[in-house]
């Protein structure tokens, strides 16, 4: 500080150059905080004002033993979310397997099972078989929240992962990092789209529109946390897996009866 | 205080430009409320929140049509919604006289679930399309809001093995079978014919585990009104093997 650099010398040491920098920086900062308070303070929500969602978290858990194929929930899904009718968009859609003598499991899903599986026209000598229904698993550690350049998918506070429609810009990036295939790109609206749950139902405490229409309640719905919820008991008294667990993607939509070859 | 030489002058302008440029650019272009809980949009949750439900639920339908609710509860079909087969009916609760829900009379409904598929559970009851009466809608002989189901399950463990063993273990092993099954004397020489009734109605379990029930204290309770909603109580609880 004693030193003063003058015009005609225009070296400034370098310990003043840093130190003068080192001055201003808490000004930037709090230039910086007090543009973002405004932000901090506006009031976000325009749902249910009386839904907190920091105290919830939610869940799914799909009894394969008692799933009848029967494709309700796909059809209802389509319905209650406006999903395109084409048979390659789904939010939820329910698969066959047929696990043959030798040789991998065949799966088909004919428009999402919504107009029901015909019978395997060839003799493949099948050892069992079964329905699996699918859907976004919600997981907690989202590949696809990951890779959003944009932020437009994320995980809300109550554990659902959601698309934010005015902010995707469809790069398809989602669509790509999606280990379970739940995501697809909207025809009209040029958004990636997916599953939410029915966040819209479970909002105002109405189930999911699939879990609602479940013939044999092979769907399951409800907290993760509390002993009290429907999905906690489910748990309790299944032997559930999650799909693809060694992506470690911690899916929240657990499958009781799902053997090794579901995936 | 060092005096500022003149040279950084024009570059501090240059930082003080590219700062505001910087905190200008951010205002406009990150959107408001994005970061207030994470790396998103906080109003994009009440944005899907808001979206309008196509699909009722049953507790509405249950406000004007209780009488079939309840003519629904007497049989098997008690755990479906009726939107399960009549569609969604949130516009025709709000506008009972204009938008009415649809009502599937044709086979090919019932056959989405009842028709024979080896990929559905065994216990199922399923039917081979082309060989049960085709051509003839379902409705014809069956009522679809209280089918009856044609299988017996009764009593003793001579026919009914599997059961009677898990009754054996369970909570439930000292109840006859008749305490909930009707059995018909007749279903003895005649099972095929002469069906024993399964219970239908949530009263069967209630008569023991209602909170009001004359039964031993040790038996656990449950408020009919409040447990369980639409469901019937084996729809979450196995009866001849009660968890403990």
């Amino acid at each position: 500080m004693e030193e003063t650099p003058t015009n005609s010398t225009p070296e400034m040491p370098r310990r003043d150059f840093l130190g003068a920098c080192l001055r201003t920086l808490p000004t930037v900062v709090a230039v910086a905080i007090v543009v973002d308070s405004g932000r901090l303070l506006a009031d976000d929500t325009d749902g249910d004002p009386g839904y907190k969602p920091e105290e919830h978290s939610y869940g799914m858990g799909v009894d394969i033993h008692k799933c009848i194929g029967c494709g309700r929930c796909a059809e209802a899904c389509k319905r209650e979310n406006d999903v395109p009718r084409e048979p390659i968009f789904f939010r939820t859609w329910v698969e066959r397997y047929a696990v043959p003598a030798e040789g991998e499991a065949r799966v088909d899903s004919p428009n999402g099972g919504i107009d029901g599986f015909r019978p395997y026209d060839d003799d493949t000598e099948t050892i069992r078989t079964f329905f699996v229904p699918k859907l976004c698993n919600h997981c907690e550690n989202a590949p696809c929240v990951q890779v959003c350049p944009v932020g437009a998918t994320f995980q809300s506070p109550d554990g659902v992962v959601l698309v934010d429609a005015n902010y995707c810009v469809g790069c398809r990036y989602c669509i790509q990092a999606c280990p379970y295939g739940a995501r697809y790109l909207h025809p009209e609206k040029k958004v990636a789209d997916k599953c939410t749950f029915c966040y819209h139902r479970i909002t105002k405490g109405a189930l999911p529109a699939c879990v609602e229409v479940c013939p044999t309640q092979a769907r399951v719905f409800g907290e993760v946390g509390p002993r009290s919820s429907p999905l906690h008991r489910f748990l309790r008294f299944n032997d559930c897996t999650t799909l693809k667990s060694w992506l470690n993607t911690k899916p929240k939509v657990f499958y009781a009866g799902a053997g090794d070859e579901v995936r | 205080m060092a005096r500022i030489p003149q040279q950084m002058i024009p570059v501090g302008i240059i930082g003080v430009l590219l700062l505001a440029t910087f905190i200008i650019a951010r205002q406009i272009f990150v959107p408001e409320t994005f970061g207030e809980l994470g790396h998103y949009r906080a109003a994009a949750i009440g944005e899907v929140a808001a979206q309008p439900a196509v699909y009722a639920g049953f507790a509405v339908c249950l406000e004007c049509h209780e009488d079939v609710y309840l003519h629904k509860q007497t049989s098997s079909h008690t755990g479906l919604a009726c939107e399960t087969c009549h569609g969604p009916a949130a516009a025709h609760a709000q506008a009972p006289d204009e938008a009415l829900p649809t009502v599937p009379r044709g086979r090919e409904h019932c056959e989405l679930c009842h028709s024979y598929n080896a990929a559905r559970p065994s216990g199922f009851p399923q039917i081979l399309a082309d060989r049960h009466n085709p051509g003839d809608p379902c409705i014809t002989c069956h009522d679809a809001h209280a089918p009856r189901m044609p299988i017996a399950e009764g009593d003793c463990g001579a026919c009914h093995g599997e059961i009677a063993h898990q009754k054996a273990v369970s909570k439930h092993a000292r109840l006859e079978c008749t305490q909930c099954h009707v059995v018909p004397a007749e279903h003895f020489t005649n099972p095929r014919t002469v069906a024993a009734a399964r219970p239908q109605a949530r009263d069967v379990c209630g008569a023991c585990h209602a909170r009001g029930a004359d039964s031993s204290r040790e038996i656990p309770r449950i408020d009919l009104d409040t447990h369980g909603g639409r469901y019937n109580c084996w729809d979450c609880h196995y009866p001849h093997l009660p968890e403990a």
